[in-house]
């Protein structure tokens, strides 16, 4: 029987996991410098929350807010007159705390709590003064936010005398709260779980909710009150990824607000566990181990953050010191960092690793009040300082109506830095002054100096392991070598120090269904960054990232000591075995390796083979019971060993020893006490390195590919490199490798990643999860110690075999199909079928196609081949299911962009489609604008599918406008989180052309797109893209992995029509082999997990789902709709059909088929027809319907989300038969009212913008004439894409040549919104008196921006930021001029635009492919990274563009072409006469005197190609 | 590599006007730099269709072996002819002999072929496993430890070769029975000596004979032989001896002396030639007759190519299917065995002595002429007419009644099955309807412990698919042994070949 309906949903359920929840949001503070306490503050804080709403979200009602808070000094006026009237008499300011509290709802339970609480402040020696309902207004909130909405109720404590000083009141405060809440949380106390405490300090507190940021100061009337003051407020609004009811969540927390997103927080709270151990302080006492652990397990990754600063702080360091440490600047490659400040992050990160991941945070502990951004820098942060000493900070400019005559300075807070504000000094404090004085607190350096140790300072040791060539096949056998691993993985790294490429994604067996063994580390797939944490661009971006990492015993955290400088600091976590034995012999006392000071001990990680899954599990926990022994004799480093393998002894997988040492030492609170390092030969290739370093280790020695590199090479198996030099690149290419996996879930260094688990087991067992992966996500269950011991034997007996003469490796077939290696679902049989099919149109030769894919026997591939049908319904007669016609509608060709496939093949796929009514996608490269007419013989070669990715290739006016729907990929299944590159030689002309670009000149999409950098973001493109083309729906496209349900309910939220959950295996893009086979998740978990999410949220009847990634028949179709798919993609099966025949070589461009190149003579060779895929997809249909009928569905519509028509196959399998799919097929218990399908059309709200409302109407003259047209309107913050609905219309009525230029004349008064201008097309001119926030002309497509400073400021606009960050981000086209400082990543991706500013930030014109840019004052450092085409010209007198370029790809030269000059020159005068800039006039007035110091920023190859092509021309400029 | 640029070039086979006046090989192997770039035209598919072995429309598509051909090339192609052969033996333990004689479906389902040229992949291997002879790196491996084990192999061509080696190697004491004087079965007597030189074949059965298996010639199980004997003495039997019954042509004077089996003709020529260079005239001899061979495949052609080297008056080739389409039907897609019209080193040498094809396509035999001795054969011209599918019917054509002269007719149509007599009946082996042995997927027969591989379960086929059968069968023997007995043997050298066994 059903059980009711839930309330409470947020408990892990099916797939879904409350852990994955994310949120993002905007942030801001108010404060007066001198410290004078108003109402107005409060006030002018509540308005930037109400100006930020649009930053934060609502779930499926729109008066339910995610949440909004307010945290302000206590306002000890107010309190004081309330608890008079309650007849409670407060102490004077400072002698008491009050606290915020929510308390369950039922009378019994809430005064159970409170008799805890007032139990405990007595225990504490604290004195209760009483309690005061705080008044509540929940008339206007939502039904979920008021169902869950608890008792609010402050709580008074008097401080005792005895306490020494404030601050040991508030440890006291700390004491209190931690104790009540842990004795409540354990209480048996009915709703036990609403007790929380938002608050409980004597110098701030905290109103906040499950509220959208309107809702906040009425549902708190407290906040409106005359008497309630504070010199300073911090608000924040919040976007999570979902609505589940949680009042808690809401911020600010007891110090900060958080936008952003702690990538590393796995490892950073095991970490913080695992030294509590070695905590101590004088501060605390003995009140120490109350407040232990210090982390909360169920709060947010910002409420985690907030708990380890609150503890560093109460333990005696500062605020901004404390976040120094947590949130460090990069510091190891900055040559510009002083010397000091260099040695306090060099100590600090001997004491932690950084919390790494985009942050802008605001904090105060009531006095100071100040705003963090993290070393990327990814959040926007502007500050106003007026002249009444007013500091506001926000997300955005413009939240604060501030008459511009009152404002100083405008800024921006830079990557890294630190902004304060004292109000007891009654100033602002400087990045630089903050920092000198934290870091010169200490000697730093000479604590260093006294007890670090570098691998350079130990001497040599005596006796170095040497390449056994006698045994060395023997023992390649036995860790699992494979001739693939040699030749595809481990030559290309040892002879180009990087790991290869592949492509055409993976079709073998998930490593559980795999009938051979394999290694441990296949069962994991890595976690990588979507939407809420931008991934990082590890290359172009290098000098946030930093592969340094350090060993060796940990001491108090809490109180700074020299000891803690006690480490071995390694450059690289892998270790050459000179290194290791230098390391080894540490534990030598007799030796001078032995007066280090260190003590290390090799522990063997072998176990008795024959005694299997026993022998293994006594052996683990032996090295685990070894390594306690070890600490407890005072060894600092623990060397796992599997050396002394034998014929009777085999190997423990190392990344089973390491994690289960890593898990027991946590749990026995001495993990930091050791440094744990891996001596194996089992690890090879990237993805292992990686699982080793995020389960614990520190350090690999990687023996036997260090031997095999040499056998190799002696063997002449390795044909271009020799050693030294192959094991250079070998281990270079690893660590390349290492960082870029690192950066795809956007952590920067490899300390932080290390121990933080990133990934998700697939196939896994929960008990073997539990014990030794502790945390791990495993969701359908899987092998235990007994299958991971059966799979060690089975490699060691081919080893160890007696009678054995085999000198050779198997052949893996991981990647290229080998008879005797992995299966493929793409093999030769199928690939003959459908290709027979296809082309003949044979439904019969198709269904033996089908059949050989879905064959039972055979399919024990994929999670979907261990279900089968349930038929529980009554079957219907196939006519009453729906036309193949009907069905056909739904399917899509996946997205392969042109450049990466050929025009024919490209061409062919969107014939088909629109045949059929499905729908093609263009991939991200563009798309020739001729194929948006139809053909002559009625077919269409337009893309239904317009896709808008990270390098934003083609993305005009014009593009967007002819979609019938716009796809925005975040991930794509080859490589989630990785950007792409098109070399050079495969830009042929005709691709640079739709692609806006220099034929012969490489091309560069960034792992990130540059204008999400969180959900709100996200939201804020989908709205772009919405205002661009209103008729097409907006999707989103996921990779599958743990926690992409809670994503896609940010998506839903984020109002985007579709979303498209890929799988792993899938893709056909050329992708790092490490990525193809590793990275992500299978569709079924991601698409059921996405499903679920959405209907416990009741979005999902906002948002259609989508799925794809090997889908091959209509038997997946079928599935994937029974798991909540509406619409299904295909890619490679279609290209099959084509004559794709798996060759995997799509990025050498020697496709033989003439599919996946641009070289016309083998395209020449392709022989496919858009029959063929109309042919495929009508058979997928045809079998759907078969299906359907049988399964008793009359349309799709109807069958979505019915896994209950799905059960688990019963499977004899050695390791598959403890699979557990229920998770899967999961169905949550709700309502009949919440949708199972798509059926609400998303409010996009657009009628709303200044478009729609104002700016239509006044330019009609132009629409419908040509006519100009001029007009001037106020503008704020919350006007949003402005003129982008205007330039869409103007596109549809004129094409892509638009209007003449400056037909439309809009001047706009105000702070602009995000995205001012995005996309306008030629024709267009915004002028802007104010300033803007991010993303000002995103897309510019040949319109023109013009911005200035209000006529009454009195700032100087060249000091002073005016827009945000990532302006004229993929610009093809058209004008713009900035008089003031752009923040960063200005022009990323232009390809078109010429543009003139007066200062940048950091990463400017990064990836810029065309265009020019002139800079005429500062540039922020790494300019012109990964620049490709296009010129900058800077003008340097300081001459300082070298240190701040990056010159990869550029060169930098003086500016004498005079063509070129005078194209300067006219632009400056532009620039001049447009916004008044004095800057300009000053250059053009001393202009022979500047143009001698202006730098031209030329990329190499841009240059080159420029030079061939007027050589060609046949004369010379 | 450019495969634009990089032509496909086979080995010039020594010039047919000169070697059809002696019996040696014709082959000749292409320069070392030469190999190496055709090695280089391999793409290194993602899928190597070549090594996939599977049955499409009855034909092999891609090598029965999966030999790992990328991997090979790729090691050529770097001039690593050592690695490369120990890769070439892992799949293969007959190259020497794959690489001359095999029609190469590997190259028929090349990639390269879909719009090109493929691979010279059988040149290439050929190529490796001669290197490895001539710089001695291959030598007689000794088994270290036996596993007391007794198996018995009937029959020495390429499947109980290639079966005793493998098993062999897992320690098994291993005797392989042959009926003729010499090792080899058709390797030894059925293709001709200047396609196959019999001191290749020679060398790897002193080879297998040094590494300890033990052959035995001149004793036919199940006549001199008794097979109780048989069971009784070993563990195992595995029998390979072959589909030999030749297919007749029952037509009026069948009985006419003159007119012989191709096998006969073959085996008796080399036997002659091995024992003394034809110095005692036992075998049947062309010289100065008409000579027409009845039968358009491999055997027919070796046929002729002897015939020519007798010193026959005239050469006749006649085949009742039509002429082969040029280029692929479209029936007949990549990856499939592409059936086209093939130019083979006898109608090379024929067109060499009389300047024209001996081969007439669409020909029936009608009957024999002659009395007492055979004087010619009367033919007539069909017509083939492709009914719906691929069934084809054929019919006469009116007024195309041939007489061709001829003094010599060899019969060289086929085979229809395994010989009944003798090893069959006196085991009680069940036989199918195509006269073959039938076996399980362990080719095992209804003889517990008695298996079957090669031609006398699966019927005339290939060197390639009978090497592959006789390792698929010591696979299977090495399981039974193991399973059938004790656990000894678990840990013996076939893991690698069991591999996808297993569970």
């Amino acid at each position: 029987m059903p059980a009711k309906p839930q309330r409470r949903r947020d408990t892990k359920q099916g797939l879904y996991d409350p852990r994955n929840e994310h949120d993002a949001c905007g942030v801001g503070f108010v404060a007066d410098i001198k410290g004078r306490r108003s109402q107005r503050i409060v006030r002018n804080a509540l308005e930037i929350l109400l100006n930020l709403e649009h930053r934060g979200a609502s779930g499926c009602e729109a008066n339910s807010g995610d949440g909004a808070g307010i945290m302000i000094q206590t306002p000890h006026e107010f309190l004081l007159t309330e608890c008079l009237r309650l007849g409670l008499q407060l102490p004077a300011f400072g002698q008491y705390a009050a606290g915020m509290l929510f308390l369950p709802t039922a009378e019994g339970p809430r005064k159970a709590c409170e008799a805890i609480l007032e139990k405990i402040i007595v225990e504490e020696g604290q004195e209760l003064i009483g309690w005061r309902d705080v008044p509540t207004n929940d008339s206007l909130i939502g039904p979920t936010a008021r169902d869950s909405k608890p008792i609010v109720r402050q709580v008074f404590i008097r401080c005792n005398e005895d306490l020494k000083d404030d601050a040991a009141f508030e440890r006291k405060l700390y004491v209190i709260r931690r104790r009540a809440t842990r004795e409540i949380k354990r209480s048996n106390i009915d709703q036990s779980a609403a007790f929380y405490v938002s608050s409980l300090s004597y110098k701030t507190l905290v109103y906040k909710g499950m509220l959208t940021a309107r809702q906040l100061p009425e549902f708190y009337p407290d906040l409106m009150a005359d008497t309630l003051t504070s010199a300073l407020a911090i608000v924040h609004s919040r976007f999570s990824t979902n609505t589940f009811p949680s009042w808690a969540r809401a911020h600010p927390y007891r110090y900060l607000a958080h936008n952003g997103e702690i990538n590393t927080l796995r490892g950073n709270v095991s970490w913080m566990r695992a030294r509590e151990g070695k905590f101590a302080s004088s501060l605390f006492g003995a009140d120490l181990q109350k407040v232990l652990p210090v982390i909360d397990s169920d709060t947010s990754d910002s409420g985690m953050f907030d708990n380890a600063l609150e503890m560093f702080l109460l333990a005696g360091r500062s605020l901004p010191h404390a976040l120094m440490m947590m949130v460090p600047e990069p510091w190891t490659g900055d040559p510009f960092m002083s010397a000091e400040k260099r040695a306090f992050y060099e100590y600090h990160s001997l004491l932690t690793e950084p919390w790494d991941g985009p942050a802008s945070i605001v904090f105060t502990d009531g006095f100071v009040v100040g705003a963090l951004l993290d070393r990327n820098g990814l959040r926007p942060a502007r500050y106003y300082i007026t002249s009444d000493d007013l500091v506001v900070m926000a997300s955005e400019v413009g939240v604060l109506d501030v008459p511009a005559d009152q404002i100083t300075a405008k800024g921006s807070l830079k990557p890294g830095n630190i902004f304060l504000v004292d109000t007891n000094k009654d100033r602002i404090i400087g990045d630089d002054e903050l920092k000198h004085t934290l870091a010169t607190e200490h000697p730093y350096q000479d604590w260093l100096d006294a007890n670090m140790v570098t691998l350079d300072h130990l001497p040599e040791p005596p006796y170095v392991h040497e390449t056994n060539y006698e045994t060395i096949v023997q023992r390649q056998r036995a860790f699992g070598y494979t001739y693939e691993d040699l030749k595809l993985l481990i030559e290309p790294m040892a002879s180009t120090g990087n790991e290869a490429v592949g492509s055409m994604g993976t079709d073998t067996p998930l490593a559980v269904l795999s009938e051979r063994p394999q290694l441990l580390y296949n069962y994991f797939k890595q976690l990588f960054a979507q939407v809420t944490n931008p991934p990082v661009d590890a290359i172009r971006e290098q000098l946030v990232m930093s592969a340094d990492t350090c060993i060796g015993p940990e001491a108090n955290i809490l109180e700074p000591s020299p000891e803690c400088a006690r480490q071995i600091r390694l450059p690289s976590p892998i270790l050459t075995n000179e290194e290791l034995e230098k390391l080894r012999l540490l534990g030598d006392s007799e030796s001078i390796w032995g007066k280090a000071g260190f003590k290390s001990l090799t522990i063997p990680t072998i176990f008795q083979v024959a005694q299997r899954g026993k022998g293994l599990k006594q052996a683990i926990d032996s090295v685990c019971e070894q390594s306690s022994a070890a600490i407890a004799a005072g060894y600092d480093l623990i060397i796992l060993s599997d050396r002394d393998i034998s014929a009777e002894m085999a190997p423990i997988p190392a990344l089973l020893a390491v994690a289960a040492v890593h898990h027991h030492l946590i749990r026995e609170g001495t993990r930091t006490q050791v440094g744990l390092i891996v001596e194996s030969g089992e690890p090879r290739e990237v993805h292992h390195f990686c699982l080793l370093l995020g389960y614990g280790a520190a350090a690999i020695n990687p023996y036997l590919v260090f031997e095999t590199l040499h056998d190799s090479v002696v063997k002449g198996l390795f044909s271009a490199v020799e050693m030294p030099a192959a094991l250079q690149n070998y281990v270079s290419a690893i660590n390349k490798g290492i960082i870029k996996v690192i950066s795809k879930m956007g952590i920067s260094t490899t300390q932080g990643y290390c121990g933080a688990q990133i990934f998700e087991a697939i196939g896994l067992h929960q008990d073997t999860i539990d014990k030794y992966f502790t945390w791990t996500p495993s969701r359908v269950g899987g092998a235990n110690l007994d299958v991971i011991a059966k799979e060690v034997r089975r490699r060691h007996a081919v080893a160890f075999s007696d009678g054995s003469e085999e000198q050779t490796l198997d052949s893996g077939g991981h990647y290229q199909y080998r008879r005797d290696g992995e299966p493929h679902m793409f093999d030769s049989r199928v690939i003959h079928k459908l290709q027979a099919a296809c082309r003949t149109g044979n439904y019969r030769t198709f269904k033996e196609y089908s059949e050989l894919v879905n064959s039972q026997s055979r399919n024990l591939f994929t999670l979907r081949g261990l279900m089968e049908f349930r038929s529980i319904r009554a079957p219907v007669p196939i006519e009453e299911v729906e036309p193949v016609a009907a069905i056909v509608r739904r399917f899509k060709t996946g997205a392969m962009s042109y450049g990466s496939i050929s025009k024919e093949a490209h061409e062919s796929l969107a014939i088909a489609m629109n045949r059929i009514g499905g729908k093609s996608n263009t991939g991200e490269g563009g798309e020739d604008p001729e194929r948006y007419f139809g053909d002559a013989n009625g077919d269409s070669r337009n893309s239904a599918i317009k896709q808008v990715a990270s390098g934003r290739f083609g993305v005009t006016s014009h593009y967007l406008v002819n979609a019938r729907e716009l796809q925005i990929k975040m991930a794509q299944g080859a490589k989630p989180g990785e950007g792409g590159q098109l070399p050079g030689e495969k830009v042929y002309p005709w691709i640079a052309t739709v692609r806006y670009s220099t034929p012969g000149v490489g091309l560069i999409s960034p792992p990130p797109h540059h204008d999400i950098y969180s959900i709100e973001d996200l939201a804020q493109l989908v709205y772009d893209l919405k205002n661009a083309n209103p008729e097409a729906r907006i999707s989103v496209k996921l990779v599958a992995e743990a926690g992409v349900g809670t994503i896609a309910a940010g998506v839903a939220k984020a109002r985007a029509d579709v979303v498209l959950i890929s799988g792993y295996d899938g893709g056909t893009g050329a992708s790092p082999l490490t990525s193809i086979k590793h990275a992500g998740a299978p569709w079924e978990l991601g698409l059921a997990e996405t499903h679920q999410t959405l209907l416990l949220n009741d979005l999902r009847s906002r948002i259609t789902i989508e799925t794809d990634g090997q889908l091959k028949t209509g038997r997946d179709v079928v599935i994937a709709a029974l798991l909540g798919a509406e619409e299904f993609g295909f890619a490679t099966a279609p290209l099959v059909t084509l004559g794709c025949i798996m060759m995997r070589a799509c990025h050498l461009n020697t496709c033989p088929v003439g599919v996946a190149t641009q070289d016309p003579k083998l395209r020449a060779k392709f022989n496919g027809d858009p029959a063929n895929v109309v042919n495929f997809m009508t058979f997928v249909a045809e079998e759907v319907r078969e299906l359907m009928a049988q399964l008793g569905f009359r349309n799709l519509n109807e069958m979505v989300g019915h896994s209950e028509c799905l059960q688990a196959r019963k499977i004899n399998h050695w390791k598959a038969h403890d699979i557990d799919l229920s998770q899967i097929l999961f169905q949550p218990n709700l309502p009949e009212t919440v949708g199972q399908y798509c059926q609400v059309t998303q409010d996009h709200a657009f009628e709303n913008t200044l478009d729609c409302t104002r700016l239509l109407d006044i330019c009609r003259p132009a629409l419908r004439a040509g006519e100009p047209v001029s007009a001037t309107l106020p503008i704020r913050n919350f006007h949003r894409a402005v003129g982008t609905t205007l330039g869409s219309e103007i596109t549809r009525q004129y094409g892509p040549a638009g209007l003449p230029h400056d037909t439309i004349q809009l001047c706009f008064e105000g702070s602009a919104g995000q995205s001012f201008g995005a996309f306008i097309p030629k024709g267009i001119t915004l002028r802007l008196e104010g300033d803007a926030n991010d993303y000002l002309g995103k897309g510019l497509s040949g319109g023109k921006i013009i911005v200035v400073p209000p006529r009454n400021s009195t700032f100087t606009p060249r000091e002073n930021v005016i827009i945000g960050n990532v302006a004229l981000y993929g610009a093809t086209s058209g004008e713009a001029y900035i008089n003031g400082i752009a923040g960063a990543r200005f022009c990323v991706r232009n390809s078109g635009a010429n543009v003139v500013v007066e200062a940048v930030g950091d990463h400017g014109c990064e990836y810029m492919t065309g265009g020019r840019v002139i800079v005429l004052g500062q540039v922020g450092r790494n300019f012109a990274a990964g620049m490709s085409g296009g010129i900058a010209y800077l003008v340097d007198e300081a001459k300082q563009s070298q240190q701040f370029c990056n010159l990869e790809m550029v060169s930098l030269t003086p500016l004498e072409d005079q063509q070129e000059v005078e194209f300067v020159k006219d632009a400056i005068f532009r620039h001049a006469e447009y916004t008044g800039s004095t800057r300009a006039t000053e250059v053009l007035l001393a202009w022979d005197q500047f143009v001698a110091s202006i730098v031209r920023v030329m990329p190499n190859d841009y240059r080159r190609v420029l030079e061939e092509a007027v050589l060609a021309a046949g004369f010379h400029g | 590599m450019n495969t634009d640029l990089v032509k496909r070039r086979l080995p010039v086979l020594r010039a047919a006007g000169e070697r059809v006046h002696d019996w040696n090989e014709f082959h000749t192997h292409l320069a070392e730099s030469t190999l190496r770039e055709q090695s280089g035209r391999c793409m290194d598919c993602g899928i190597p269709f070549c090594h996939t072995g599977e049955l499409f429309d009855g034909a092999a598509s891609g090598c029965p072996l999966n030999n790992l051909i990328p991997d090979w090339n790729d090691l050529v192609f770097r001039g690593n002819w050592k690695a490369a052969l120990e890769l070439l033996h892992k799949t293969n333990n007959f190259p020497e002999f794959t690489g001359r004689v095999c029609p190469a479906p590997c190259e028929g389902s090349c990639v390269l072929g879909i719009a090109g040229e493929p691979v010279t992949i059988k040149t290439i291997e050929c190529a490796i496993v001669d290197r490895g002879f001539a710089e001695g790196w291959i030598v007689p491996r000794p088994v270290r430890r036996r596993t007391g084990k007794k198996v018995a192999v009937v029959g020495s061509g390429p499947a109980g070769l290639a079966c005793a080696a493998e098993l062999n190697k897992t320690g098994h004491y291993v005797t392989v029975f042959e009926r003729a004087d010499r090792i080899g079965g058709l390797l030894m007597y059925g293709i001709p000596n200047m396609k196959l030189d019999k001191a290749i074949v020679q060398r790897r059965v002193d080879l297998l004979a040094a590494e300890g298996i033990d052959f035995i010639t001149n004793t036919e199980v199940g006549r001199g032989y008794p097979t109780d004997r048989l069971l009784y003495e070993f563990d195992a039997v595995v029998l390979c001896a072959g589909a030999t019954r030749p297919r007749d042509l029952s037509i009026e004077n069948r009985n006419l002396p003159g007119i012989h089996f191709a096998t006969d003709f073959l085996h008796a020529n080399t036997k002659s030639l091995l024992d003394d260079s034809h110095a005692n005239g036992n075998y049947i001899s062309a010289k100065n007759k008409d000579v027409i061979v009845i039968g358009g495949g491999d055997t027919g052609t070796d046929c002729v190519a002897t015939a020519l080297r007798h010193g026959c008056r005239s050469l006749v080739q006649l085949e009742i299917l039509p002429l082969p389409p040029i280029a692929r039907a479209v029936d007949n897609p990549w990856p499939q065995w592409p059936r086209i019209h093939r130019f083979d080193y006898g109608h090379e040498e024929a067109m060499a002595l009389s300047g024209k094809d001996p081969r007439s396509y669409s020909v029936m035999t009608k009957r024999f002429i002659g009395d007492k001795r055979l004087e010619g054969v009367e033919t007539i011209d069909v017509v083939w007419k492709k009914e719906s599918g691929r069934a084809s019917s054929l019919s006469e054509a009116p007024g195309t009644k041939r007489v061709w002269p001829a003094q010599l007719v060899l019969l060289a149509m086929g085979f229809l099955g395994a010989e009944r007599e003798g090893l069959i009946s006196q085991l009680g082996l069940t036989v199918n309807e195509r006269g073959l042995v039938p076996v399980d997927e362990n080719k095992m027969t209804n003889i517990p412990g008695v298996f079957a591989a090669g031609d006398i379960e699966r019927g005339q086929s290939l060197v390639v698919w009978a090497i592959a059968d006789g390792r698929k069968a010591a696979v299977s023997v090495h399981n039974y042994l193991k399973n059938a007995h004790d656990g000894s043997l678990e840990n013996s050298g076939l893991t690698a070949l069991t591999r996808h066994k297993q569970n």
